[in-house]
């Protein structure tokens, strides 16, 4: 009985198992918490598929028939603007991120300027300053020159906002670029451009790929600035979502296709920057 | 680092070109701000009354420590972030330990964890407020008819217990985070130990208090540190769920209310200052600890 089994997994980590019954109660424990975590998911998109009527029974109807009628309601309702201003607002900005971020992570590693710790250390700290406190000054800049509803101030924003995260992210992946094969490219005689292209490209590209990921879903999901920064022309996704938070009669259906289709990007982009997300999350602290 | 190699000995202001356009843009969007917002927040700046625009000295400060609402909302604050950081991270830390061992449908588990971080906040409070919390057809209420039949309990959550509402659908999406971060915490302990521990007869809860709980140490505080400045700056579900209504109305809701409805220009910006200076506070230990990890890493 008081045999351990010693477990190898991916050959570095030494795992090893209880007696097999209070593993197997510490497994089921797991699957219990990880879908009590996922339910209200699963409910929002049952409920997205069912009638109005079946989404507001009380006990709710688990088998109620299924339709489209709540993204039907959704899309009819004129959605497409501020999708489209979102996907704008935060892909153009996760572009000018990487476009910024990419040489200044350089400048912090490969090549450092002096006190290059000192400059990482000052961006996390603006990180940490709230936003909010800087709503009224970028709101009246905005309202003076003329900016106010338009989507490129939101891209200005999101880019400065996502930058300090994009820079540590990348500096931490170009820090793994070892120094002699950029010692080696260099005595060959092979230019900055090529340099970036066969040594540096291959090790950070799926770095370069999370920090996107990662600066897209925060742009996307931005409420307050986007609220008060635009209007009818340019709010993006979220605000429209704002319209939802009064009840209107019987719309859990609509309510819940609506939230889904605008959480369908950030849950991609997620799953597929899984791996990565704690280092960008944690300003690249933890890996 | 490399520090003395060939490379790295070129002009210096050729070195900070590449890092200029990045700077100048944080400091004039990020920094700038900041000092405006100082300022007005020593003035009496209301759009409604531009005439009466002037130096107030600190009224607006004695304004926000003294007005009940604006007292309300920092205490609203600290309670709100206290609470969703300390439940998150007692659940992060369960769950992580729970994920860190072998078992079947593991990253099954742990992607079925991470969902709901990626639900976009504002739906993700839609989702609580109407589809789990609602008295009516929420499912919360529905699923204590289906358990206890007609007779159930059919509380009005949010109007009952607004700030629990709102808790508990802040800690639902922050407890992946910080299980995220312990989780890589505690795969980066030296397994060798923990089995020498092992053997040498050491029972799993003195291995948990005297070898994983220390080595978590930096990860707890990180965790909670970094939680600490999200959760603080929470505007989307306070708005959503209950719309600062209440008593539930934090410091971001209540300078969002009194800029962008109250129009108050001056004590929305001396509010401002408070949660800077709130935040400052936190955020002091939390670059200590960022630092303290980031110079083990550069080792």
């Amino acid at each position: 009985m008081s045999t351990k089994t010693v477990t190898l997994s991916n050959g570095q980590q030494v795992n090893f198992r209880k007696p097999p019954r209070s593993g197997l109660l510490l497994s089921a424990a797991a699957w219990i918490v990880g879908f009590l975590f996922v339910a209200p998911v699963l409910w929002m998109i049952l409920t997205s598929f069912h009638s109005e009527s079946a989404a507001a029974t009380n006990p709710p109807s688990f088998t109620a028939p299924l339709t489209l009628a709540g993204y039907r309601s959704f899309f009819a309702s004129g959605p497409w603007p501020s999708l489209i201003n979102s996907v704008m607002a935060s892909v153009v900005s996760t572009l000018l991120v990487l476009a910024l971020a990419f040489p200044a992570a350089y400048a912090l590693s490969i090549r450092p300027v002096r006190k290059w710790s000192d400059v990482l250390f000052f961006l996390l700290s603006t990180k940490f300053l709230p936003v909010v406190a800087g709503l009224l000054p970028i709101f009246l800049f905005a309202k003076k020159v003329g900016l106010l509803d338009n989507i490129w101030l939101l891209i200005i924003f999101y880019t400065v906002m996502n930058l300090p995260i994009a820079i540590w992210m990348l500096r931490s992946f170009l820090a793994e670029v070892p120094s002699e094969m950029l010692e080696a490219a260099e005595v060959d005689g092979a230019g900055l451009i090529l340099t970036l292209r066969k040594v540096v490209a291959p090790v950070v590209m799926p770095g370069l790929a999370s920090a996107a990921l990662i600066c897209f879903i925060f742009s996307w999901n931005e409420l307050l600035f986007a609220r008060v920064l635009t209007g009818t022309v340019s709010q993006t996704a979220p605000v429209y979502l704002t319209g939802f938070v009064t009840s209107q009669g019987l719309f859990l259906a609509k309510v819940c296709a609506a939230s889904l289709v605008v959480s369908l990007p950030v849950l991609v982009a997620g799953f597929a920057a899984q791996d990565k997300l704690v280092q960008g999350l944690s300003m690249g602290a933890v890996r | 680092m490399p520090k003395k190699s060939s490379l790295a000995r070129s002009g210096d202001w050729a070195r900070r070109m590449p890092l200029l356009p990045a700077m100048v843009l944080v400091f004039f969007v990020t920094q700038l701000p900041f000092v405006f917002t100082i300022g007005a927040s020593f003035m009496n700046w209301n759009a409604y009354y531009p005439d009466e625009r002037g130096f107030n000295a600190g009224a607006n400060f004695k304004t926000v420590l003294t007005d009940p609402a604006a007292r309300k909302a920092i205490w609203v604050t600290v309670l709100l972030t206290a609470s969703v950081v300390l439940i998150s991270l007692f659940l992060g830390l369960v769950i992580a330990l729970l994920l860190d061992r072998k078992f079947l449908g593991q990253g099954i588990v742990r992607t079925m964890m991470i969902t709901p971080f990626l639900v976009v906040p504002v739906a993700a409070a839609l989702l609580w407020k109407h589809a789990l919390y609602n008295p009516e057809y929420g499912l919360f209420n529905g699923m204590l008819t289906k358990i206890f039949g007609k007779g159930a309990p059919q509380p009005d959550w949010i109007s009952e217990h607004p700030m629990w509402s709102i808790i508990f659908a802040i800690v639902w999406q922050w407890t992946p985070f910080m299980m995220l971060i312990l989780l890589a915490g505690l795969q980066s302990r030296p397994m060798d130990v923990v089995e020498a521990a092992r053997i040498d007869g050491a029972s799993p809860w003195q291995i948990f208090t005297n070898m994983t709980l220390p080595h978590l140490r930096q990860y707890i505080e990180l965790a909670g540190l970094l939680g600490t400045i999200y959760v603080v700056q929470n505007f989307d579900h306070v708005f959503t769920i209950t719309s600062g209504g209440l008593g539930t109305a934090n410091l971001p809701y209540y300078i969002y209310e009194t800029f962008y409805t109250g129009q108050d220009y001056g004590l929305a910006s001396a509010a401002g200052v408070v949660v800077v200076i709130l935040t400052i506070i936190v955020s002091t230990i939390a670059l200590r600890t960022v630092f303290s990890i980031f110079r083990e890493d550069q080792r």
